[in-house]
Parts: C-alpha cells; sequence; structure tokens
C-alpha cells in the first residue's frame, strides 16, 4: 500500500567515463560504438590475468579545473573516487541549469536547505605509492614492517588528513560543501547496487518532502591494485591473451563470453519534485517514475556468485514496475548491468526471462561493459544518465562485441532510432543487493 | 492516509562491555568501562594506546551453521550475534516472517579489515625506493601470493548486511549506508521510512564496525580525534568534561527489528518501543570541521520532532520539556561535544537544561558507523526501565557547557520520549524520537 509521494524527475545528468567528462561524449562514443578499455596506465598490471581496464584517459578530466577557484586547494584530499563524484556533480548541474554557490556569479536557485545529496561509493583504495612511502620508513633490520616504529615515527610520514580522502562519505561530503546541499544527505556502499540505490533514495526523500532536489548517483575507480586484485578474487576478470584486442573483451550475453575488466566512472544526477522543477521554467529530461530494491538469498554467502535463478533481481524489477504503475510490457529497452561475466550474465537472463516472458528475446538490451568496464558504484547511474539520452535522443546506442546471444537481443547492432518512452535500469551488486528504477518520457 | 506506526520488537548488541542485552545495560547503569590497552596489534608506541575492544565473543553460538559464516570478518561476526538476538526477542526464531520478500534490512555497517599483515607486505615488497613508487607487477605477484580471496571480499562494506541476509532469509529492499558515525542512526531512520512508505512490513536495522585496526588507529592519530591520555585507560573518554581530550575507539554492533503496529499485533509481538521521527541533515560546511554553530545538528533533530509531532518548546503536564532523554552522540572531542551542546540549546531553549544528556560513548567507547545504533537501544532500555545512563569520567565541569549530562552516575527518571542524535565526520547528522508504546 504505498503512500502518495510527489512525481520526480531528472533535469540534469553528468558522468565521468573513459569518454572524459559529459553525458555527450560519453554518448557520442556509444552511438559510434567505440571501447574505453585499454591498457592500465597508471601501473603495469601485466602480474594479473588482464592488464586491461577501463580508465578515464589522462588529460580527459581534471577535478581543479572543474571546481570553483576557492575550493581547489581541497582537491588534494580526494581520492580518485571523490574526483569522479565531484565532476560528474558539476557536469550535472550545469545540464540541470541549477545556481549554486559553486557557480561564482549569479544568484542561488535552490534554497540549500532543500537540497539533498545521495551517493554511492565503493571500498575506496588508499593510493599504494603514497601510503607505502611512508610504510617503508617503519621497517625493521629484517626489512619486514615494524609496529613500534610505526607508531613511534613512521605514520608521522602520511598527512594528517590522510584517512579523509578515503572515508566512502567524503564524495558527498565534498560534492555537498560545494553545492551547499544542507538537506538530507547519505552515502550508499552497496558495490555495484550503490549509485541506483542512492538514486532510489533520493527519490522517496523528494517524494515524501524531505528535498526538493538531490544530486544522485555514485563514483569508483577500481582501477588500481586492490581494485583489480578484488576484482579478480571475485572472478569479475577475463583473461587476456598478449596481443588480443582490448575493445572486443567484454562481450555480455555472449557464449563466449569470458568476463569483465575493472572500470571507473561517475555518474550524477539532480533529481527534483516535478512540480518546483516547472516552476523554476527546467526542462526535465525524463520522469524517474518508478523504483525498487531487494535483496538475492547467495548460495554462497558473500554473493560472489548470484543467485542463478535471478528471483532476487526479478523481485527489484518487478517492484520498479509496479512503483511506476506498469507492466513489463510498456518497457521499450533495458540497460542491465550486463558484465559479461557468464555467472552473472545468468542471473540477469534468468531474471529478464521471468520479468518479461515470451517477450523477453525481443526486449532490446544496451549493454555498457564493453565500452565501461566495471564502474563499481558509478555503474548504476551512469546507466541512468545513458538512459535519459536514449529517451530524450529516442535512439538507442550501439552493441559491440556480443555474437549470439541466445534468447536475448542483446548481439552487436548499430545504434538506431527507437520509440523510446520507458526505460528499464538494473543493476545486481556483488553481495546480492539489486535495484531497479524506470524512467518514462515527459509526455 | 495516515501512515502507519512503527514499532520495535527485537534489540541486541554486540559491545566492549558485553555480548547480551541486560548484562551490558546493568554494566551501563553501574558507569563501568570497556577499555584497555589494545590487544589487536602491537600499539605500544602509538601515541594512542587503548580501545574498547570486543571480548571473549565467539559467533557460533549465535548462528544456525557456522560454516555459512566461516569467512565472516570481525565486524560480519557482530552484526550476526547482535542481529541473532533481535531476530529471537522479535519472535521470528520460532515463527519466521511469512513473506521475506517484506522483510528488508538497511545497515550502518563499516568496511572490514584490511588483511594488514599482507597488505603491508605486499606493499612493501613491491615499493621501489629509487623511483618513489610500487612496482606493479611486483606488487600483483607478492599479493598473489599472499593474499585470500574470501578475505579481500569480506572487507566490502555490504557484506554485513550479505551474512544477515543469508543468515535470516531476509529477501526486501536492503541497503548499506556509511556516513561515518552517523551511519547506524541514518539506517533506523531510513528503515523506519521504508516501512512508513509501505515498501516492507519488517525492517531490521543497525551498524556494526570495528576500526582497531593497524591503519583505523593510524588514521584517526593522525587527525588528532582520539585521547592520547596517559594513565589509566577507563578514564579517557570524558565526554562534556573541561579535560576532554578525545574519543576512545570502540567497536561492535548493535540491531533492532522495526515492523508496523499491525504486523506485529497480527502475529503477537510486544512493542518495545515506538520511532515516531526521524531527521536528517549536512552540514555542507568543511571536510574537517563540525559547522560552528551547530546548525546542521539542529535541523536535524528540529526534523525528528516535527515528524514526531512534538514542540521541543513546550512542557508536558508534570512540567517537564517533551523530551525526557538525549543520547549525545558526546564523542569526547573539544568541537563535538560544545557544538552539540549549542545545537541541544538552539533546538530546546530554555528547556534544554531540563532534559538529562549522556554519552554511553564514556564507558563503551565509539563504535563508529555502529554507535547510533547501540545508543538507540540505550534509549529504549531506559524508556523501559525508566533509568538513563551516566557519562563516565566527567569530573571538571566545562563552564561553557552548562546542560544536565547526567555525571557519573545513572539516574531513575520517568522516561517516555527520547532523542538520539549521531553527526558523522564529514557533515552528516541524524535524530532520532523513539518513545514509549502506548497502545
Amino acid at each position: 500500500m504505498p503512500r502518495q509521494s510527489r512525481r520526480v524527475v531528472i533535469t540534469g545528468t553528468g558522468t565521468v567515463t573513459p569518454f572524459g567528462l559529459g553525458t555527450g561524449a560519453l554518448w557520442s562514443a556509444l552511438c559510434e560504438g567505440r571501447s574505453g578499455i585499454a591498457p592500465c596506465r597508471t601501473f603495469d598490471f601485466s602480474g594479473f590475468p588482464t592488464s586491461f581496464v577501463a580508465q578515464v584517459p589522462e588529460g580527459a578530466f581534471d577535478v581543479k579545473a572543474v571546481v570553483p577557484k576557492s575550493y581547489r586547494k581541497a582537491a588534494k584530499v580526494m581520492a580518485r573516487d571523490i574526483e569522479l563524484a565531484v565532476g560528474a556533480a558539476m557536469e550535472a548541474m550545469n545540464e540541470a541549469g541549477l545556481q549554486t554557490k559553486a557557480h561564482e556569479t549569479g544568484s542561488v536557485t535552490i534554497p540549500p536547505e532543500r537540497f539533498g545529496c545521495h551517493i554511492g561509493a565503493g571500498l575506496i583504495a588508499a593510493e599504494e605509492n603514497e601510503l607505502t612511502s611512508a610504510l617503508a620508513t617503519a621497517r625493521g633490520a629484517d626489512g619486514a614492517f615494524d609496529f613500534g616504529a610505526w607508531g613511534g615515527e613512521g605514520m608521522k610520514n602520511l598527512t594528517p588528513l590522510w584517512m579523509l580522502k578515503y572515508l566512502p562519505n567524503m564524495l558527498a561530503c565534498h560534492v555537498t560543501i560545494i553545492h551547499d546541499c544542507q538537506g538530507p544527505s547519505n552515502t550508499i556502499t552497496c558495490a555495484e547496487a550503490s549509485s541506483l540505490l542512492s538514486i532510489g533514495e533520493s527519490m522517496r526523500v523528494i517524494g515524501r518532502g524531505d528535498a526538493d532536489a538531490c544530486i544522485s548517483g555514485g563514483a569508483e575507480s577500481k582501477t588500481n591494485l586492490m581494485g583489480m586484485m578484488r576484482q579478480h578474487y571475485a572472478r569479475r576478470v577475463a583473461s587476456t591473451a598478449p596481443g588480443e584486442d582490448p575493445a572486443t573483451v567484454v562481450r555480455p550475453f555472449a557464449p563466449d563470453a569470458k568476463g569483465c575488466v575493472p572500470g571507473e566512472g561517475g555518474g550524477l544526477l539532480v533529481l527534483e519534485a516535478m512540480e518546483t522543477a516547472k516552476a523554476r521554467g527546467a526542462t526535465p529530461l525524463a520522469e524517474l517514475a518508478g523504483f525498487g530494491a531487494s535483496q538475492s538469498f547467495c548460495p554462497d554467502t558473500l554473493g560472489v556468485e548470484p543467485e542463478p535463478d535471478g528471483q532476487g533481481i526479478a523481485d527489484a524489477i518487478e517492484a520498479a514496475l509496479a512503483d511506476a504503475g506498469i507492466g513489463p510490457d510498456a518497457v521499450d529497452a533495458v540497460i542491465p548491468f550486463g558484465t559479461g561475466v557468464p555467472m552473472l550474465d545468468r542471473a540477469e537472463r534468468a531474471a529478464l526471462e521471468r520479468v518479461f516472458g515470451a517477450r523477453a528475446p525481443k526486449v532490446p538490451l544496451v549493454t555498457l561493459a564493453p565500452a565501461i568496464g566495471n564502474a563499481g558504484a558509478g555503474n548504476g547511474a551512469i546507466a541512468a544518465a545513458v538512459a535519459s539520452r536514449c529517451i530524450t535522443e529516442q535512439r538507442l546506442p550501439a552493441r559491440i562485441n556480443t555474437r549470439g546471444a541466445q534468447g536475448l537481443d542483446a548481439d552487436a547492432c548499430p545504434a538506431r532510432a527507437a520509440k523510446v518512452d520507458t526505460v528499464l535500469v538494473f543493476t545486481p551488486s556483488l553481495g546480492g543487493q539489486n535495484a531497479a528504477a524506470v524512467l518514462r518520457r515527459i509526455a | 492516509m495516515t501512515a502507519p506506526r512503527i514499532v520495535v520488537t527485537g534489540i541486541g548488541w554486540i559491545t566492549p562491555l558485553g555480548h547480551d542485552i541486560e548484562g551490558v545495560w546493568r554494566r551501563l547503569l553501574a558507569a563501568e568501562s570497556g577499555m584497555a590497552p589494545i590487544t589487536r596489534f602491537d600499539a605500544r608506541t602509538f601515541p594512542t594506546t587503548f580501545a574498547a575492544e570486543v571480548r571473549g565473543y565467539d559467533v557460533t553460538g549465535f548462528v544456525k551453521d557456522a560454516k555459512v559464516h566461516a569467512t565472516a570478518g570481525l565486524n560480519s561476526q557482530f552484526a550476526l550475534g547482535a542481529a541473532s538476538q533481535a531476530w529471537r526477542q522479535a519472535g521470528f526464531e520460532k515463527a519466521p516472517p511469512r513473506d521475506p520478500r517484506r522483510v528488508g534490512l538497511y545497515l550502518g555497517a563499516g568496511e572490514g579489515v584490511l588483511d594488514t599483515a599482507n597488505y603491508v607486505g605486499a606493499n612493501l615488497d613491491a615499493w621501489d625506493p629509487a623511483t618513489g613508487t610500487v612496482d606493479g607487477v611486483k606488487w600483483a605477484r607478492s599479493a598473489l601470493a599472499r593474499m585470500a580471496p574470501a578475505r579481500e571480499i569480506e572487507q566490502e562494506p555490504n557484506m554485513p548486511l550479505a551474512h544477515l541476509a543469508r543468515e535470516f532469509n531476509m529477501r526486501g529492499p536492503a541497503y548499506n549506508c556509511l556516513t561515518a558515525c552517523a551511519a547506524s542512526t541514518q539506517a533506523i531512520g531510513e528503515a523506519f521510512s521504508i516501512i512508513r512508505r509501505g515498501d516492507a512490513d519488517v525492517m531490521m536495522a543497525g551498524g556494526t564496525h570495528t576500526m582497531i585496526h593497524l591503519l583505523g588507529v593510524t588514521g584517526f592519530n593522525r587527525l588528532t580525534a582520539l585521547s592520547e591520555r596517559k594513565g589509566d585507560p577507563t578514564e579517557a573518554s570524558r565526554p562534556f568534561s573541561l579535560d576532554r581530550g578525545g574519543f576512545v575507539m570502540g567497536e561492535g554492533s548493535g540491531m533492532v527489528i522495526l515492523e508496523t503496529l499491525e504486523h506485529a499485533e497480527a502475529r503477537g509481538a510486544a512493542p518495545l518501543a515506538e520511532v515516531t521521527g526521524y531527521g536528517s541533515s549536512c552540514d555542507a560546511y568543511r571536510i574537517t570541521d563540525i559547522q560552528p554553530e551547530g546548525r546542521g545538528a539542529a535541523v536535524a533533530m528540529q526534523a525528528a520532532l516535527h515528524q514526531a509531532g512534538i514542540d521541543p518548546a513546550s512542557r508536558g503536564a508534570d512540567g517537564r520539556p517533551p523530551v525526557h532523554y538525549i543520547s549525545a552522540h558526546g564523542t569526547g572531542t573539544k568541537e563535538n561535544d560544545s557544538i552539540e551542546t549549542k545545537a541541544v540549546k538552539r533546538v530546546f531553549g530554555e528547556g534544554a537544561r531540563d532534559i538529562p544528556m549522556s554519552s554511553i560513548k564514556s564507558m563503551m567507547g565509539h563504535l563508529i558507523a555502529a554507535a547510533g545504533s547501540v545508543e538507540f537501544i540505550t534509549c529504549v532500555l531506559a524508556i523501559r526501565d525508566g533509568m538513563v545512563p551516566p557519562t563516565r569520567n566527567l569530573k571538571v565541569p566545562d563552564p561553557e557547557l552548562d546542560l544536565d549530562y547526567v555525571p557519573n552516575a545513572a539516574r531513575k527518571v520517568p522516561v517516555d520520549v527520547c532523542v538520539s542524535n549521531n553527526f558523522g565526520f564529514g557533515g552528516q547528522n541524524d535524530s532520532l524520537v523513539v518513545r514509549r508504546f502506548v497502545p
């Protein structure tokens, strides 16, 4: 018995992806069928099963160039994940046309106390070079780490604010300071489901009247040593051979799918109550019409292996459809997680078959992982940004790499015009949380 | 449509003062301290050498099949112990909820503990002093030889969620939030909101965390947030005392079961208390400092009171303010205690002085992400027993802090309405209103 809620619209999207800053750059690349996967440029990853990652290229994004001048100093205490969130937030605000304290000219167009922020974050990895340069000062005579030396002098080699780079809520902390969001704020940490769960929470906060607008989404960088290591241990990473073309590695739902690569990216949306967006004369990109969340029952407890029958994913999707007041037949396109990790593909396929039944082979899927890898907590929000583009452009981007995806519309094909009124986005996560959202064209 | 009433039907905790509700509650009322020298690693040369550790805890007795949780890190082990107490008290052990999809969970759980020896070892193995960088190939070789897959995956902050969902077969909406020290208060508040909206009938909510490890203590020591007091560790946590010098780290977990009154009544479960208000705000001020006037903290309290239908300026028939106990965030840092005091005065005005407000962090330390969950449970118990726990070690009154901090000894006083506050590093502020359940 859901209670009456205010309608929520998307008025801005911001992404930082391997194609650089901005949803426009991402959209063009997706439509052209490009992949952002390449050998890691920050570390030699050749000791892992693959050295391919999906990184934001050097020079494509500089956080200092997007923050207000007065805030540049704070960039020193931003882990990569924080930079991505800050960049995506600025883009989203610009697209939404909302003026905050960050826009050093003009007057503020959103009351700070009515402005919330929900950002999904991952387990942020400490920068190895910075930490190890300090750890290396506390080696004993045998070369091993010496706790006594560390506690006495060694730790002083770490900058006093060191830990603040790595607390997951520092993504939201910086974004809320920059844009003066004094309303409800949260940090969701449910691996890949984080950003879609954050979007759902913003939707509820706005719906129940606790804020009029929220910056919402997520960001993460997994293109570091610990990120790669943990993805490898979670059996998400494709093994590649020397000379293999990085652009062809990730093949969602393909019979020859062999895994994914660690990625990095941020996606943030500006969500607003439809009534307040209209009142300020904003042009909404799409309505966030429905949201659902669920937990899978994972046989291995940790959810490295997903629930094989896709029940939990289907539960989240069905809850989102019901929340939007539609049935599965109304869905024009779906953006799944679609990693090309066979066991994950299987669970998502089972969920799609459960929800769409006989129509499952006919629902066009939009697959992002061949282009952007696994951006962790960034995934769902990047997908939502793409979904809103599909709706405003009435177009579906290209798919690459997949051949012979039996029973699903997932094979490689060029971008094409399409009637796209309703898009379903969903992300399951390591750990078994599932989130789904329905975006709808505003008539 | 009126919102459904939300009640608490189960509580449980694993804390530095013990592993059961009644024993820990007795120790809190007796103003006992859980602080002692750190045993988890050799901290003898650290600026801070003590903490409040959970001692003698074994998860085996709390779970159905320990094998299912064989890889659980400390945070998940604490969560399982706390959750099984709450689950049992709610009556779900004998009669599990009929539809697991209507049972969700919302935790404010911290990240798992780093595999310190192997992580540090791999970094040092790969360190190239000549270039001042870690060699990726050497690192991979060393790390792949040393580390264990499950140990790495268990560090993801959503793993306690995964363990609890698996143990109790909960399949409804599931979230983990990590807003530093406010996380589990926020989790209880959002769980409350999810049920209120109708998206679940039952939610398990709470937090779990330990940061008593090499880099946790290092990080807080570098921030100079921890007490570095010499001498008896049980005297180190001194919230609201003039000579307070920082917080003391604790660890553990608190879990509660929330459900609609209708759902509780239909299955004959006895409400322990009712949650009536939740407020959340963000300082949006600085990454290191709290907004000096307590603006955000006040807004969170005001929003929670507003939702609960309480006018903070009012007085009850007994002449008392409308809130009878405030569980303070009360970390024992100079800044927090002074700003929290300002914020409470800002909200309650003249009445603020008449509201007992204490910090159990003076006894069990700061459970970081889990702090809010154990403090919320303390409020439930204060209502039940008409007893408020003390602030231990409040020996030297701070002339600028002039509220009633219940110094050093528990107090018998009728308690019908409590506010539980937590404010996170990074600016998130959360408050809950919990009250005596009256049918």
